[in-house]
């Protein structure tokens, strides 16, 4: 399946609109689970004093 | 030389365990999703019938699956957290099931997407979509539960016994809604049976359900490791942790 | 020991006599908001009987499923029952029945009045009440689950309709189904025999279900 043109494959045969509508809505709900759960992470590590793979000493300063 | 699998039970050392098997899902999720979309998009041929719309299948089957797939496991953990008051498969449980109710909607979503070209309106009452919102609402049901309950001892029994009793009641649901969809048949036009694929088609799908399998892994064993944190804050290991954290 | 826990039961509603009546009301209320939405045309009214006066049903029985262990709860009687010999599941049946011989039997007696105020034909109204005396007790004993999962939350009352509504699909779907089979001139027995079927597999599993909660909240 080649597509022509860049522009063809955006138009996605006249269905871009609901291709790319639910592919973006799906990456971005991925993107946010994972967001969500690394700030819970460093809420719990500023909390903690314990600071994984970050300078202490730059963010002492 | 017998494996102590249960040497892994315990919070302390699955946390270092999943630390380091974590990169690996990552890994993995990433390539099989680079090679689904390709597939999808590059290798597998227009649908006769449906033009380039069938494309959302890549996202929306799996999504699907996945969600009923986690729901199921959801409450497998949840039982034996319940059954052997093991700690670790209850924090398995609740860190599931913000993971399910994402691939809920997402399927959701894109089964709407997909619904408007082929079926003319965004929302069909249609037995599989009927049945995928009422199982995000046993998602939230049992997440909203665990929220409600401070103690987390009795927000992992309660969580339990309700995702028991949801996962008894997803088959009867699932029938009921299917049996209430064929007896309005004429309100929506479903398809009953999935179009007939091409094997190019059929081969993306799958790489992405195996995509989304190790995306789900992965996800939900970084959110096991942030709930165990949190919930064995008063343990010695986490203690030595900081220290260590501190030092650095 | 079971009839003493309904007839216990019973003696305490009667003397809160507002409670009975409240959710009936709440019942004969919600029904007649419907003509006053939707436009008095008959046939349309006909056709949306069966699922209006099912849902408020459904939301009638659930509104008092807060109440079913909350004052026991509140003044230790719970303790004593969840300690005393006598099996939890059968006191947890008891109470269930009482629930629904308080909210569900009043919601069944006046389901035909209600259906006539929606033009309903006369065998329907009978198929509505076998379908509503068949479903109310599947209502209250699932609903007794979400009653004790929620005990003494803050904000629990929101809750238990959240946990609780997913499940009563299956038999809201063949309640109205039924009533609307029958209306059709299509036979109702196979959606009778269903709610029949979930009628007897609650009676079986609910208790159990609700008596293992309790003692999760109470540990």
């Amino acid at each position: 399946m080649s597509w022509s043109s860049v522009s063809e494959f955006f138009s996605m045969g006249g269905y871009g609109l609901y291709v790319w509508g639910s592919y973006i809505v799906t990456f971005i709900c991925i993107a946010g689970e994972i967001l969500l759960i690394s700030n819970r992470r460093r809420t719990l590590e500023k909390q903690y004093g314990l600071i994984h793979g970050v300078n202490r000493k730059r963010d002492s300063k | 030389m017998a494996i102590n699998w249960f040497k892994y039970s315990s919070p302390a050392s699955f946390y270092f365990l999943a630390g380091k098997m974590i990169p690996i899902f990552v890994f993995a999720a990433v390539i099989l999703l680079i090679a689904g979309l390709y597939v999808g998009f590059f290798v597998a041929p227009t649908d006769f019938q449906q033009g380039e719309a069938y494309r959302i299948i890549f996202i929306h089957v799996p999504a699907a699956w996945m969600s009923m797939f986690l729901y199921v496991v959801m409450a497998f953990w949840a039982g034996i957290g319940l059954a052997f008051n093991t700690r670790l498969s209850s924090m398995f449980a609740t860190a599931i099931a913000p993971t399910g109710a994402m691939f809920t909607f997402i399927a959701l979503w894109t089964g709407a997407l997909w619904g408007k070209p082929m079926w003319g309106t965004w929302w069909v009452w249609d037995a599989r979509l009927t049945s995928e919102l009422i199982l995000l609402f046993l998602y939230i049901g049992f997440m909203s539960l665990q929220a409600a309950i401070d103690d987390p001892r009795r927000a992992d029994k309660a969580g339990a016994i309700i995702a028991l009793v949801g996962v008894v009641n997803i088959p009867i649901i699932y029938f009921s809604v299917q049996w209430w969809n064929t007896l309005h048949q004429g309100a929506s036009v479903s398809i009953n049976q999935a179009p007939s694929m091409a094997t190019t088609m059929l081969m993306g799908m799958l790489i992405m359900v195996l995509a989304s399998w190790m995306y789900s892994i992965a996800v939900i064993l970084k959110r096991a490791r942030v709930i165990i944190l949190e919930r064995e804050s008063h343990t010695a290991w986490v203690a030595e942790l900081r220290k260590k954290g501190a030092e650095q | 020991m079971f009839g003493w826990i309904i007839k216990r039961d019973l003696l305490l509603a009667m003397r809160r006599q507002s409670d009975v009546l409240t959710t009936l009301f709440f019942f004969i209320i919600v029904v007649s908001l419907f003509p006053l939405s939707v436009g008095p045309e008959m046939n349309m009214l006909r056709t949306m009987a069966p699922g209006v006066v099912w849902v408020a049903a459904l939301l009638a029985s659930m509104l008092s499923l807060g109440r079913m262990f909350s004052n026991d709860y509140l003044d230790g009687t719970l303790e004593q029952m969840l300690l005393s010999p006598q099996s939890l599941s059968l006191l947890v049946l008891g109470k269930a029945l009482a629930h629904w011989l308080v909210t569900g039997v009043p919601l069944v007696l006046m389901a035909p009045i209600l259906g006539i105020q929606y033009d309903l034909p006369a065998e329907a109204l009978y198929v509505l009440t076998t379908t509503l005396l068949l479903g109310t007790p599947v209502l209250s004993l699932i609903g007794s689950i979400g009653a004790a999962l929620t005990l003494g939350l803050r904000g629990g009352g929101v809750l238990v309709s959240l946990l609780v509504l997913p499940l009563y699909i299956p038999v809201l779907i063949f309640g109205a189904g039924a009533v609307e089979a029958n209306m059709a001139g299509v036979g109702f027995n196979a959606h009778l025999s269903l709610i029949g079927a979930f009628l007897l597999v609650s009676l079986v599993f609910a208790p159990w279900a609700t008596a293992s909660s309790l003692r999760v909240s109470l540990e």
